[in-house]
């Protein structure tokens, strides 16, 4: 199990990483989220042993490993651009880990082919990493990774330099190969989603600090803060007495209120529901997004009922459902 | 259809190629010839024969091969004790950084000559390194070659390992990598073009060093640089040093297509980024404390240099200094006359005159040559003329300048170019030894201007001029500098064409040491060691102005 407990990093007087306690156990994934530079790259390198630390330990099995240098770890890499040796075939850098311990050509390549099909690269070996696709080549990263056969991998967003078909497909990809492998792992990134659809458990990232842990679903359902709910990819938070009327409750002074997108379906008017007007309307391939002037509340993004197209000034009907509103802590 | 019109029109190109064309094949390709003329065609006859007699001699095949084995020795130790320093001068951050750079530079730019003498003094019977018996044998030779040239691999090497990505080598370690596996699988295949560069402009300088093998070697030891010297001054054996040349010339062309070769790797695009420079960790102590040694091993010899000036008859003295306004005693005891004809002083004058003149002169040349080598183009005749003009513009690395200073004074002295008495024939001899080095200093910087951005000025209207002056001269001027720091220090130093072709009554400094070292007389000697100090300092000075420039490369070769 890695453990991380007040761990800090500095450089020069610029705090990166402050305090960051965090536990992982054996076969679970990680996921620690975050806006670019809030300092969980940083988080990573850390555990992996590239950074030192200012303050804090990074243990594994309660073995502190501060005193253990990158190499004799057992943590292995993954780098968001996947940093492949050159000036070695996608088999020679999948192979790099076993030849480093001096296992036999014959049953290097055996594992190598073997890694290669689980990847979805099968017949690549021979293959110099330059004439690979973005994608190819970040499966070639995570099968070179899990050929160490670490005991923790990390991973720095794998997949954001890939265009966004190919990033939702690889980390469905990437979750089962992990699953399948057993691996214990550690991802950083700064898409929400693929942390949703990777990770079992999130770790919020802001400013250096993490700000909520939990599992992936409890994080999502109920973010901490008004900043790491819009960070997780809720559209509006709502105070006061515009979150009491959404909610249909008198709570006046109560706590915020996040908003999905998908939790306000606007239908023509009638029926049980908010009284809203249109103000803007885009078409995306499957669904109908509005800009809606919700009485008592203000604007808001929604989404409409299929096979209907409203113009702007229409007046709606909105039903609000339940499950896709956050009301936070604070 | 269309083709993009490209900035400089076929007809441009030609006009300004053809302006160094012909400045080189006057000047450099015509004395050349000249003197392979005078060795193969004797008396106005092709005789091949005697190239071959010439060959089959023992005495040559000596010459040869002491030359190879001397410079592959040199050049193997230049790499080991570079690569430490480089990777300490490079990657680690420590106090006087800038200065420990510019320094190692200096033994570089150092005259051949002064190298020669420095070394001397510190192997000779009474020198710190006396006790060794290296006086007069190959290892001095060998120890002055390593001396002159470790500053060219920790330059080059150094450069190419300030910008190597970080990123690999931890992801190597991340998989397990030990440092010294990190080294062997990815720092180093990441370097193989750089050392191997370094390594073949290495042995390119040290198998056609004169001035170090000259003063080392005395009479016993001959390389095949000193020997067509030897045979064309002293035993007016044309045919077999014409000989010679043609052998040089071939093997150092060889040379450069076998390290073209050797520099192709399996992807040849090196991910380059701006590394911060780490603090020493205690996994660097080895690297330091080799570097550490290797400065010291180039500072004992500048040491003893200076000492040995500031020594007269075994008491501390400034009269070899003082002596630098006379002119040289002719005899052994003094009374014989002056061994010049004008002041020692006067011939540091005539250096810097000199080697402002050649300045200037390799600069024009060299930023043409350099627009013209660099000029994108996207035609198969194009590029192969592009890489014909470049191989072209170098082979003045390649060809010795014993050679090219004789040729000057056979070829030059008649009707059409008649230079004989004029004062530019100097300076244009060291202008060419200096243009592969003003070269290769700019057309990195100007290879590395991404074409997009000129095609953007373009886009937004830029004529060819006005985008030359957006683009690329405000990445130009700096190296500009340095490549005339770098070039004015290789005039100054200049010995082997210009021992030809001086005249008597303007003699550079070179080639008063040297004449000075020859006549070991009365203060003589110690003038000479007072000569090369002032010009290891002017030179030093001159270096440390062109560090502070922070010119990355000294040239990528």
């Amino acid at each position: 199990m890695l453990s991380l407990a007040g761990v800090t990093v500095r450089f020069d007087d610029v705090v990166a990483v402050r305090e960051v306690t965090l536990d992982l156990p054996d076969g679970d994934v990680l996921a620690v989220v975050g806006p670019s530079g809030c300092g969980k790259s940083t988080l990573l390198r850390a555990v992996a042993g590239l950074e030192p630390l200012a303050a804090g330990t990074v243990s594994w099995d309660g073995d502190d490993l501060a005193g253990t240098p990158t190499h004799r770890r057992g943590f292995a890499l993954m780098f968001q651009d996947g940093q492949l040796f050159d000036h070695l075939t996608v088999g020679r850098n999948v192979g790099y880990a076993l030849r480093l311990r001096g296992a036999s050509r014959s049953s290097t390549r055996a594992r190598v082919d073997e890694l290669l099909a689980l990847v979805g690269l099968a017949g690549f070996a021979g293959r110099l990493p330059r004439t690979l696709s973005g994608g190819e080549r970040q499966r070639v990263a995570l099968a070179r990774s899990l050929a160490a056969e670490p005991r923790l991998l990390l991973l720095d967003e794998p997949l954001s330099s890939l265009d966004a078909t190919l990033r939702t497909r690889l980390a469905g990809d990437l979750r089962q190969i992990l699953r399948d492998a057993g691996t214990t792992a550690l991802l950083v990134t700064h898409d929400q989603e693929e942390a949703f659809t990777v990770a079992d458990r999130l770790a919020v990232m802001r400013a250096g600090q993490v700000v909520q842990e939990g599992a992936t679903a409890e994080v999502w359902s109920a973010p901490a803060d008004p900043e790491t709910a819009l960070f997780l990819g809720y559209d509006a938070v709502l105070e006061g007495r515009a979150a009491g009327v959404l909610l249909g409750e008198d709570r006046d002074g109560g706590t915020p209120v996040a908003v999905r997108r998908s939790a306000l379906v606007a239908s023509p008017v009638g029926g049980v529901g908010l009284a809203a007007r249109v103000v803007a309307v885009s078409a995306a391939p499957d669904e109908l997004r509005l800009l809606l002037d919700v009485e008592g509340v203000g604007e808001l993004p929604a989404v409409g009922a299929a096979g209907w197209l409203p113009a702007a000034g229409d007046r709606v009907t909105v039903r609000v459902d339940r499950d896709r509103v956050a009301v936070l802590d604070r | 259809m269309d083709r993009p019109r490209e900035p400089l029109g076929r007809l441009g190109y030609v006009a300004l190629a053809a302006f160094p064309v012909a400045a080189l094949g006057v000047f450099f390709v015509l004395p050349v010839a000249g003197m392979l003329h005078r060795g193969i065609w004797p008396e106005g006859r092709f005789d091949p024969g005697a190239v071959l007699e010439v060959l089959g001699r023992p005495r040559t095949l000596r010459v040869v091969w002491f030359t190879v084995w001397t410079s592959t020795v040199a050049t193997a130790l230049s790499v080991a004790l570079g690569l430490p320093v480089a990777y300490v001068l490079h990657r680690l951050r420590f106090p006087g950084r800038g200065v420990v750079r510019a320094l190692v530079l200096v033994p570089f730019v150092l005259p051949t000559v002064v190298v020669g003498v420095a070394i001397r003094q510190l192997v000779a019977e009474s020198g710190p390194l006396g006790l060794l018996g290296l006086d007069g044998t190959p290892w001095a030779i060998v120890l002055g070659l390593v001396f002159f040239n470790v500053a060219v691999v920790i330059r080059t090497v150094g450069a190419a390992w300030e910008s190597l990505d970080r990123r690999p080598a931890e992801a190597a370690a991340a998989l397990g990598a030990s440092p010294h596996q990190v080294l062997r699988t990815v720092t180093l295949p990441a370097l193989r073009p750089a050392i191997v560069s370094a390594a073949s402009v290495v042995f390119l300088f040290c198998a056609t060093a004169f001035g170090v093998v000259l003063v080392l070697g005395g009479l016993r030891y001959a390389s095949v640089e000193t020997e067509i010297y030897l045979l064309t001054t002293n035993l007016l054996d044309l045919p077999a040093a014409a000989a010679l040349s043609l052998v040089q010339l071939v093997a150092i062309v060889a040379l450069l297509v076998v390290a073209g070769r050797l520099r192709r790797v399996p992807d040849p695009t090196v991910q380059r980024a701006r590394v911060v420079a780490t603090r020493p960790r205690t996994g660097d102590v080895p690297a330091i404390l080799g570097t550490v040694l290797v400065l010291g091993a180039l500072a004992a010899p500048i040491t003893a240099l200076v000492v040995s000036s500031l020594r007269v008859d075994g008491r501390w003295s400034l009269a070899a200094y003082r002596a630098l306004e006379g002119k040289g005693n002719a005899s052994v005891d003094g009374g014989g006359g002056a061994l010049f004809l004008v002041p020692v002083q006067d011939a540091l004058a005539n250096s810097v005159a000199i080697a402002t003149d050649a300045t200037w002169m390799s600069l024009l040349l060299g930023t043409v040559v350099a627009f013209l080598v660099t000029r994108r183009t996207r035609t198969p005749a194009g590029r192969i003329t592009r890489g014909g003009l470049d191989a072209f513009f170098m082979l003045p690395l390649g060809v010795s300048a014993v050679t090219l200073g004789f040729g000057f004074l056979i070829t030059l002295d008649h009707p059409p170019v008649d230079l004989r008495s004029s004062p530019l024939l100097v300076p244009i001899a060291q202008a060419l030894v200096a243009l592969p080095i003003v070269v290769r200093t700019l057309v990195p910087v100007l290879a590395g201007v991404d074409d997009r951005q000129r095609q953007a000025a373009a886009s937004l209207g830029a004529g060819p001029v006005r985008t030359l002056l957006t683009v690329d001269v405000p990445v130009l001027w700096r190296p500009l500098l340095a490549a005339a720091g770098f070039s004015f220090a290789v005039s100054l130093g200049e010995f082997g064409a210009t021992a030809f072709i001086v005249r008597p009554e303007t003699p550079t400094l070179p080639v008063v040491i040297f004449r000075l070292l020859e006549h070991p007389g009365t203060l003589n000697y110690q003038t000479a060691m007072a000569g090369s100090v002032v010009l290891a300092g002017l030179i030093a000075a001159v270096v440390l102005v062109v560090e502070r420039l922070r010119v990355p490369a000294l040239g990528a070769w």
